[in-house]
C-alpha cells in the first residue's frame, strides 16, 4: 500500500513539468533497432549501420530511387558505358558541397579526387589511409568488386573512368549500394595529417541530406537537415533523431506513446494492435526476400531428385504462411521474389500432395522412418519470423510421408559456419535482396561459385550455372531476362530448394509522417520525408 | 590493521587473475568468431577472413592471445572494441554513469522504502501489515525482472500514460554529455524542464531494478529489528522510561542496521547483475546492454574487460566493506 502511494507521489511530481522545451515541428524521431558499429559504410554489412550513415550522411555515384530498385543518378549526373561493357565513364555532379561541421570545414566542392579516394582505399591494401587505419571492406569484396575493378582513372576534375576485368551487368546497381558511399578525400587527408584516421568511422563527413551532429552509444544519434543539399526539396526535416531501442515490443510501445514517429520490424503478434491504433499508419510492401528450405544434395538421400521432389510436395506451405508468418507473407514459388525483374511467372508450384510424395519416396527406395536432420535458425530474420515453429510444422508434414526429421539448432554464428561447411541434411535459411539485380539471388545463392559459401544446397548444375554466368556478362536487359527465366526453370526442376515465403514488410509510423517510402532493401531513408 | 589490509589485498590478486581467465575462456567457448558473425548469411571470403583475424590478433594460439591480453592489462590498456573500434575504456566511461545513476536511484528507492517497511513490520509483528509486507517482499524477490518491467511499462506507460516507455530523457532535449549523469547534466545545461523529464524517465527503471533489493532489505531489517528488540538493553531502555520512538530508532534501529548494511554492500553485485536486464527492457544506455550486445557480436575485448571492470568494482566495494568491518569490529580484525 505504502509502496503504491510513494510511486504515485513520485509520478505526480514528474507529471508537473514534462513537456520538452524544443519544438516538435520539423523533428522526426525514428525508433531504430540497434547501435551502429560505426559511420564508415564501407566497413559494414548490416542495415543498422547503413541506416545510420549511408542513408543519412552520404551519397553514392548512382542511387536507388526512393522505395524502389531502379537506379537513378546520384553524385554522377550521367555515365557512359563502352561498347564492350568493360569501361564506365562517370560525369560528376558539379557544385555538390561536403558537410560543414564542428570538426571539418570543406575548402572545395565534391570532385573526382573524392571518388578516387573512396575506391582506391577499398581496392589497394597499401593505400596510405588504409595503412593508418587498417580495415577490411567485406561488402565490396563479397560483391566481387575488388577482383573486377581493374583501374580507376581521373580524366578531369569532374570525370572518372572505371575499367573492369569482366563485364558485370550489375555494376551500376553495385555502385548504388551503401558500401560504395563517397567519402571526402580532403577530410580524409586532414585526418591522416592529424594522426586521427580512425575518426573517419566516428565523425562522418559526406554530401548527403543529413549532417551528423552527435552520437551517444546505445541511446541516440542526432542529425541536422543539410541546408546546402544538392536536392534542397528532399530535406524537409530540421532534426532527425535515431532513438536506439533493441527490443521490438518497447519500440512499438514508444511509437504508440508518441515518443517516436517511425519504427521498424514489428513482431507479427503486434500487427493487429498496431493496425487498430487510430494514430498510426502501417504501410506494407511485398518483401524483397525469400525464406526457403535448402536440401544438401551432397548428403544422402538428398542426392536423389525424387526425394527432393517428394519432400517439396509434402510441405503444406499455406499452413506455414498462416501460422509462422501470421498471413503476413506471400507463397514463394521461385528462388527470388516476384518483384525482382526477370522473375519467371510461368513457373507453377507443384500441388501439396502427400500421397504422391509417398509414392515418389517408395519409388526412390526410401524406407519409411528414414531419419534426416532439419536445421532451424535460432534467430528471427526478415524472411522467417519463427524458424523453430516452421521446422516443427515441416517435421509434422514430412512425418506424414514417412520421413523422420530431427530438428537441430545452433547458436546463430555456429549455425552459419556449420551450414557453410555442409553439415546439415536440410536447413531453413533465406535472403534479402542487396541491389535489385537477379544475379544477387540466382548467382549468389544457387550458383556453383557459391557452393563453399552461401549456396547451402551445395548444388552445382552445369547448365544452370552456364545460364546465370552468361546473364551476368551481357548488358542487354531483355537478353538477361530470357537467360534468368531459363535458369529459374532448371532451379524449379532440380529442386535444390523449396521456396516457402516472401514475408511482407510492415513499417509502422505515426499519421503525422508524410511521404515515407518502404525500401525493398530494408533500409530506412528520411530524405523527402516530412512531419505534419 | 595494516596486516589485515595486506591479507585482504593478497586475496585480491588470485581473484583478479581468476576473473581474467574465466572471462577470456568463457567468451571463446561460444562458437563463431567476430568476422563470421558480422557477415551473417553472406559469403565469408577466406582471404578477407584471414586478414581480419590477423588484424584483430585472433589468429594466434589461445595461450598467446591470453598473454597478450594480460600484457596489455599490465600496461593499463583495455584494448579496443572489435566491432566499433573505439577503446573499451572510453565506451565503459561513457556508459557506466548511466548504470550508476540507475543503480543509485534503485538503491535509494530500495533502501528508504525497505527500511521503513521492515521497521514497521517488526513493530507490528503478526499484524496484517506485517504479513502483507512479508508476502509482497517474497513476491518481489521471486519476480522475474523482465516480466515485471514489461508489466509496469504496460500499466504505467501505455495504459495510464504516466511515465515514458524507455530511455533516459525525451530526445527532443539535446543535452550535451558532461558528467554522463543525466540528472546532473540537465542542471549543468540549465534546463529545469529536462531535469524533471530525466527524473520522470528514471522512476520506472529504478523501481524495477530496486524491487529485489527492496524485498531483501525489508526482510532483513524486519528480522534484525525483531532480534534487537528482544535484547536486554532495549528492555532496559524501555524500563528507564525512554520514549518509544527513542527506543526504536536510537537503541533498536541503530543496532539492527549493522547486518542491514552488509546486505546493502552485497546488493551492489545484485544491482549490477539486475541492471543487465533492466537496461535491456528500458533501452537504458548503460553497461548491461553494452555487454549483452557485445556477447552477441563476439566482441572479445569488450566482454573480457567490461566484465573485468565490473568484477573489480564489486571486489573493491566488498574490500571497502571488509575494511570498514575491521575498523568497526576489532574481533573480525584479529580473527585471522
Amino acid at each position: 500500500m505504502r509502496k503504491n502511494a510513494v510511486i504515485q507521489a513520485l509520478l505526480a511530481a514528474g507529471l508537473i513539468a514534462s513537456t520538452p522545451l524544443a519544438s516538435a515541428a520539423g523533428n522526426l524521431v525514428f525508433c531504430s533497432e540497434g547501435s551502429p558499429a560505426g559511420f564508415d559504410p564501407g566497413l559494414y554489412t548490416t542495415g543498422t549501420d547503413f541506416d545510420a550513415a549511408a542513408e543519412t550522411v552520404f551519397n553514392r555515384l548512382s542511387q536507388f530511387e526512393r522505395g524502389g530498385t531502379a537506379v537513378i543518378p546520384g553524385l554522377a549526373e550521367k555515365w557512359d558505358i563502352s561498347e564492350d561493357g568493360l569501361s564506365y565513364t562517370f560525369h560528376l555532379r558539379p557544385n555538390v558541397k561536403f558537410h560543414t561541421t564542428e570538426y571539418f570545414t570543406p575548402s572545395r566542392s565534391f570532385n573526382a579526387d573524392d571518388v578516387l579516394f573512396t575506391f582506391q582505399r577499398m581496392l589497394d591494401k597499401d593505400h596510405p589511409f588504409r595503412k593508418a587505419y587498417p580495415s577490411e571492406f567485406p561488402y565490396f569484396t563479397d560483391m566481387g568488386m575488388d577482383a573486377n575493378i581493374a583501374k580507376i582513372e581521373k580524366l578531369d576534375d569532374m570525370t572518372v573512368k572505371f575499367s573492369l576485368n569482366q563485364v558485370d551487368a550489375a555494376f551500376i546497381q553495385n555502385l548504388a549500394m551503401s558500401f560504395a558511399s563517397i567519402q571526402s578525400a580532403e577530410y580524409a587527408g586532414n585526418l591522416l595529417k592529424a594522426g586521427k584516421a580512425a575518426d573517419i568511422n566516428q565523425k562522418p563527413i559526406g554530401t548527403g541530406p543529413f549532417v551528423f551532429s552527435r552520437y551517444q552509444k546505445d541511446a541516440v544519434i542526432r542529425f541536422k537537415g543539410n541546408k546546402e543539399y544538392w536536392q534542397p526539396d528532399e530535406v524537409k526535416l530540421d532534426n532527425l533523431i535515431f532513438a536506439i531501442n533493441t527490443d521490438a515490443s518497447v519500440r512499438m510501445q514508444k511509437l504508440k506513446a508518441g515518443e517516436c514517429q517511425v519504427t521498424l520490424f514489428p513482431r507479427p503478434a503486434d500487427l493487429e494492435s498496431l493496425q487498430e491504433d487510430p494514430n498510426l499508419n502501417m504501410p506494407e510492401q511485398a518483401g524483397f526476400n525469400v525464406g526457403y528450405i535448402a536440401y544438401n544434395v551432397q548428403h544422402k538421400p538428398f542426392d536423389q531428385l525424387e526425394v527432393r521432389q517428394a519432400l517439396d510436395m509434402a510441405v503444406n506451405k499455406q499452413g506455414i504462411i498462416d501460422a509462422v508468418y501470421q498471413s503476413a507473407g506471400q507463397l514463394a514459388v521461385n528462388g527470388m521474389p516476384p518483384t525482382q525483374w526477370s522473375y519467371n511467372d510461368s513457373i507453377k508450384d507443384p500441388a501439396y500432395d502427400p500421397e504422391k510424395a509417398k509414392a515418389l519416396l517408395k519409388a526412390a527406395g526410401i524406407k519409411e522412418g528414414t531419419e534426416i536432420t532439419l536445421w532451424a535458425m535460432p534467430v528471427q530474420r526478415p524472411y522467417n519470423p519463427n524458424a523453430k515453429l516452421m521446422a516443427e510444422m515441416l517435421q509434422n508434414d514430412w512425418a506424414k510421408v514417412g520421413i523422420k526429421a530431427k530438428i537441430v539448432t545452433y547458436e546463430w554464428g555456429e549455425y552459419l559456419k556449420r551450414a557453410k561447411a555442409g553439415e546439415h541434411d536440410a536447413m531453413l535459411i533465406g535472403w534479402s535482396g542487396d541491389n535489385g539485380d537477379p544475379d544477387n539471388w540466382l548467382g549468389t545463392l544457387y550458383g556453383c561459385d557459391a557452393v563453399d559459401g552461401n549456396n547451402f544446397s551445395k548444388w552445382c548444375d552445369a547448365d544452370y550455372d552456364k545460364l546465370v554466368k552468361a546473364a551476368k556478362r551481357v548488358t542487354d536487359t531483355a537478353e538477361r531476362t530470357e537467360l534468368y527465366k531459363q535458369a529459374q526453370v532448371i532451379l524449379k526442376r532440380e529442386v535444390p530448394i523449396t521456396p516457402i515465403a516472401h514475408s511482407t514488410v510492415y513499417q509502422p509510423m505515426s499519421k503525422k509522417v508524410v511521404d515515407f517510402k518502404i525500401s525493398p532493401f530494408a533500409l530506412n531513408s528520411f530524405y523527402g520525408v516530412g512531419v505534419k | 590493521m595494516l596486516a589485515f589490509i595486506a591479507r585482504r589485498l593478497g586475496l585480491l590478486i588470485p581473484t583478479f587473475f581468476g576473473v581474467t581467465l574465466l572471462t577470456f575462456a568463457l567468451i571463446r567457448m561460444i562458437p563463431g568468431d567476430p568476422v563470421e558473425v558480422m557477415m551473417g548469411e553472406r559469403r565469408v571470403d577466406p582471404v578477407l577472413h584471414a586478414q581480419a583475424m590477423e588484424r584483430l590478433g585472433l589468429n594466434k594460439p589461445l595461450y598467446a592471445q591470453y598473454f597478450d591480453y594480460i600484457g596489455q592489462l599490465a600496461q593499463g590498456n583495455l584494448g579496443e572494441s572489435l566491432r566499433t573500434r573505439t577503446s573499451v575504456w572510453s565506451e565503459f566511461t561513457t556508459l557506466f554513469p548511466a548504470t550508476l545513476e540507475l543503480a543509485l536511484a534503485a538503491l535509494l528507492f530500495a533502501g528508504s522504502l525497505g527500511l521503513i517497511a521492515g521497521v514497521v513490520a517488526a513493530l507490528k509483528r503478526g499484524s496484517l501489515f506485517d504479513h502483507g509486507v512479508m508476502g509482497i517482499s517474497l513476491a518481489g524477490y521471486s519476480m522475474p525482472i523482465f516480466w515485471w518491467g514489461l508489466l509496469l511499462i504496460m500499466f504505467f506507460s501505455v495504459w495510464l500514460g504516466w511515465t515514458p516507455v524507455s530511455g533516459r530523457i525525451d530526445l527532443l532535449y539535446d543535452i550535451p554529455p558532461v558528467t554522463g549523469f543525466m540528472l546532473i547534466d540537465t542542471l549543468l545545461a540549465d534546463e529545469p524542464g529536462a531535469f524533471v523529464d530525466a527524473l520522470h524517465h528514471l522512476i520506472l527503471p529504478a523501481i524495477v531494478l530496486g524491487t529485489i533489493p527492496l524485498a531483501v532489505i525489508a526482510r532483513m531489517t524486519r528480522s534484525a529489528m525483531l532480534e534487537v528488540l528482544r535484547e536486554d538493553y532495549v528492555r532496559t531502555a524501555r524500563a528507564k522510561g525512554l520514549s518509544p520512538a527513542r527506543v526504536v530508532f536510537v537503541h533498536g534501529l541503530r543496532n539492527a542496521l549493522i547486518p542491514v548494511l552488509t546486505v546493502f554492500g552485497l546488493q551492489v553485485g545484485a544491482l549490477l547483475a539486475g541492471a543487465v536486464l533492466t537496461e535491456t527492457i528500458f533501452s537504458w544506455p548503460g553497461i548491461g546492454k553494452w555487454l549483452i550486445e557485445s556477447i552477441g557480436a563476439r566482441d572479445y575485448p569488450v566482454v573480457q574487460n567490461g566484465i573485468l571492470l565490473i568484477a573489480c568494482l564489486v571486489i573493491l566495494v566488498n574490500f571497502v566493506v571488509d575494511i570498514l568491518y575491521g575498523l568497526a569490529n576489532p574481533r573480525i580484525r584479529h580473527q585471522r
